[in-house]
């Protein structure tokens, strides 16, 4: 067995990671399941494509940074991409989630979230058709970097994101005052409204920390994979395991869930076919339920 | 002749998923359990009595020939272990957890579905599965409406059932659990336990449901279960208002129509090329119609799910939260 898997994996494992860390920040603070998470990183990504083609549209082509297959405009295109998904999550948040909330029936809100992720799904479906489509068609030479490993140099550059992006998050949840109120409120949401932590700012950051985050997830899907309605969605059960194995609320827990799971889907891939890759998801949930149900790092319920 | 014909196609099918509401309603409406996968359940009763009744075939395993109702028999019992299952490994843990959980069970079954060629055939599906009243297909009307008969009988007999069951002891003790889960465990009932119970009789009856249809339709594929089923029967549920059996049947026939009546509008209006984005457009609208219903009147056409005090005190807090960060 080559160790490709290794790189296979942990590039499905960042990807795993980063929409699990916007699940497990909704499912602690929010308290529920938000199914239509995945459709935030597809969308997201179409958000971050309409970008790109309007500033290729504007001022031509551009030439790729050194050995990558993108230039600039990906880059700024996806810094607009993580607002508008912030803001659609915020917005959703607004128009549906929040007045559901305040009728104190949590799992009426996963129904919404499952009816919203179909609409934005079909919207997308509707806008783009289901058609592939990719950022750059673009082919990259992997480079051997010994034990028959190989990697492009875009794989590079997006592990180095994510582990940019991962540490900043940490920093942020452990190290600022938000941070602590996001942790006050997932821990005891009465007693954190006792002490005076501004809950609405509290949930406008989960949702941006979530929003940004799913688009960078789907961004990275686009570049290395291909970009299609249903990208979120088919994300969603891995990124509930990763979540859940992580321990719920837990970040760093979020990222190892994933690329646990990145790498045993690549596993998976090599010894059994590809066929069973979203099998092993569900496989590594139901064990994390019957043996360990809060996980790597969870906490008991209060 | 034709359009009563029709009339009775459309009537079959849309009992037919009005079974698949009755199931759920069991498990939600009644018990409260969440489940989003139940288009795997539906698939494993039709894969189970195909399974079971279909004449032999080299190509895959079994074909046993065996008669219709055996076959019936069959998915339910699969379906109901299956759900058990599922029930076991996460009625002790948060609700959510059983929502991820069924989910999951959807997608692996659609994975079995397309990929295990010596089970399911894979992506051709499963043909020439036997069709009660086969003979009759020369007189298509005859035949609808035989079809007719034998799925009403079904959908009534399982009607009868629950309304009996959700008053017995039985169904009092769900109901206990649902409102008040304290307050019916100091009492002495073990929550996990009719919890389980109620999920497996759920998933039995979503299977029968799925066994119906293929035995209707006579060929089963993988595409039938996508996660589009799970939510257009949630979507009837919640139209017809859950908690109430007749609020299930209603409600299912009732979106069934609204499905129906705008597919053929869409196919009617849109030129073939178009035809794609515009069932794409069908099922959008549907979702934003399931969300407008739960903001707005949350308890569907009959709905009988009661204002709970324990949950008003908590819901004033709970607004009073939003409308201050708003």
């Amino acid at each position: 067995m080559s160790l490709q898997f290794v790189v296979d994996g942990l590039l499905t494992g960042s990807m795993i990671g980063l929409g699990a860390i916007g699940v497990t920040l909704t499912y602690s603070i929010l308290r529920f399941s938000n199914f239509a998470h995945g459709d935030f990183m597809a969308w997201g990504t179409y958000a971050t494509l309409a970008v790109v083609s309007a500033i290729g549209a504007m001022v031509g082509k551009v030439a790729p940074i050194g050995p990558l297959s993108f230039g600039w405009p990906l880059i700024v295109a996806l810094a607009v991409g993580m607002a508008f998904t912030a803001l659609l999550a915020l917005l959703l948040d607004k128009v549906l989630f929040a007045r559901l909330r305040s009728q104190g029936q949590a799992i009426i809100v996963v129904m919404a979230s499952f009816g919203a992720s179909m609409a934005l799904r079909s919207l997308l479906e509707f806008t783009f058709t289901s058609r592939p489509t990719y950022f750059s068609r673009a082919i990259q030479i992997a480079m051997p970097v010994g034990f028959g490993i190989r990697i492009t140099p875009d794989q590079i550059a997006l592990l180095l994101l994510t582990a940019v992006l991962v540490l900043a998050v940490h920093l942020l949840m452990t190290r600022t005052q938000t941070g602590r109120s996001m942790q006050a409120l997932s821990q005891n949401a009465a007693l954190a409204r006792i002490v005076g932590i501004d809950v609405a700012s509290v949930v406008r950051v989960t949702w941006v920390i979530g929003g940004a985050l799913a688009c960078v997830a789907g961004v990275m899907i686009g570049i290395l994979v291909q970009i299609r309605p249903f990208m979120g969605f088919d994300m969603l059960l891995p990124m509930f395991a990763a979540a859940i194995l992580g321990g719920i609320g837990s970040i760093p827990g979020a990222v190892l869930g994933g690329l646990i799971i990145g790498l045993a889907e690549a596993g998976a891939v090599q010894l059994i076919g590809a066929e069973w890759r979203a099998a092993v998801s569900f496989i590594i949930l139901m064990a994390v339920l019957f043996v360990r149900p809060i996980g790597l790092f969870g906490v008991r319920e209060r | 002749m034709d359009l009563l014909g029709y009339g009775a196609f459309f009537l079959t099918t849309a009992l037919i998923f009005s079974l698949v509401t009755l199931g759920l309603n069991l498990q939600w409406g009644l018990t409260g359990l969440f489940n989003v996968g139940l288009a795997g359940f539906v698939a494993i009763g039709a894969y189970t009595s195909a399974l079971l009744t279909t004449p032999d075939d080299a190509a895959r395993l079994g074909g046993f020939g065996l008669p219709i109702l055996v076959g019936w028999l069959g998915a339910m019992v699969v379906g109901g272990i299956a759900a058990a299952l599922t029930g076991m490994a996460t009625l002790r843990l948060r609700s959510d957890y059983l929502a991820i959980t069924t989910f999951g069970v959807a997608v692996v079954v659609q994975l079995v579905a397309l990929n295990a060629q010596k089970l399911t055939g894979g992506p051709f599906g499963i043909g020439f599965i036997p069709r009660p009243f086969g003979g009759l297909a020369e007189t298509p009307l005859l035949f609808n409406l035989s079809n007719l008969a034998v799925v009403s009988v079904v959908t009534l007999v399982a009607y009868l059932a629950l309304e009996h069951l959700s008053r017995s002891p039985w169904g009092r003790v769900l109901k206990a659990l649902r409102e008040d889960e304290r307050a019916a465990i100091s009492l002495g009932k073990s929550a996990r336990f009719y919890r389980v119970q109620a999920f497996a009789v759920g998933g039995a009856i979503m299977a029968l449901a799925g066994a119906l249809q293929a035995h209707f339709t006579g060929f089963i594929a993988p595409d039938n279960y996508l996660p589009i089923l799970t939510f257009q029967v949630w979507v009837m549920l919640i139209v017809g208002g859950s908690g109430s059996n007749l609020g299930a049947v209603i409600g299912s026939i009732l979106v069934w129509a609204i499905w129906a009546g705008s597919g053929t509008l869409t196919s009617i209006l849109f030129p073939p090329e178009q035809q794609a984005r515009a069932a794409a457009l069908q099922i959008a609208a549907i979702g934003v119609m399931l969300c407008v219903i739960l903001l707005i009147r949350p308890n569907g056409l009959f709905g009988d799910r009661p204002r709970r005090p324990r949950f008003s005190k908590r819901a004033k807090i709970a607004a009073g939260e939003s409308s201050s960060g708003s």
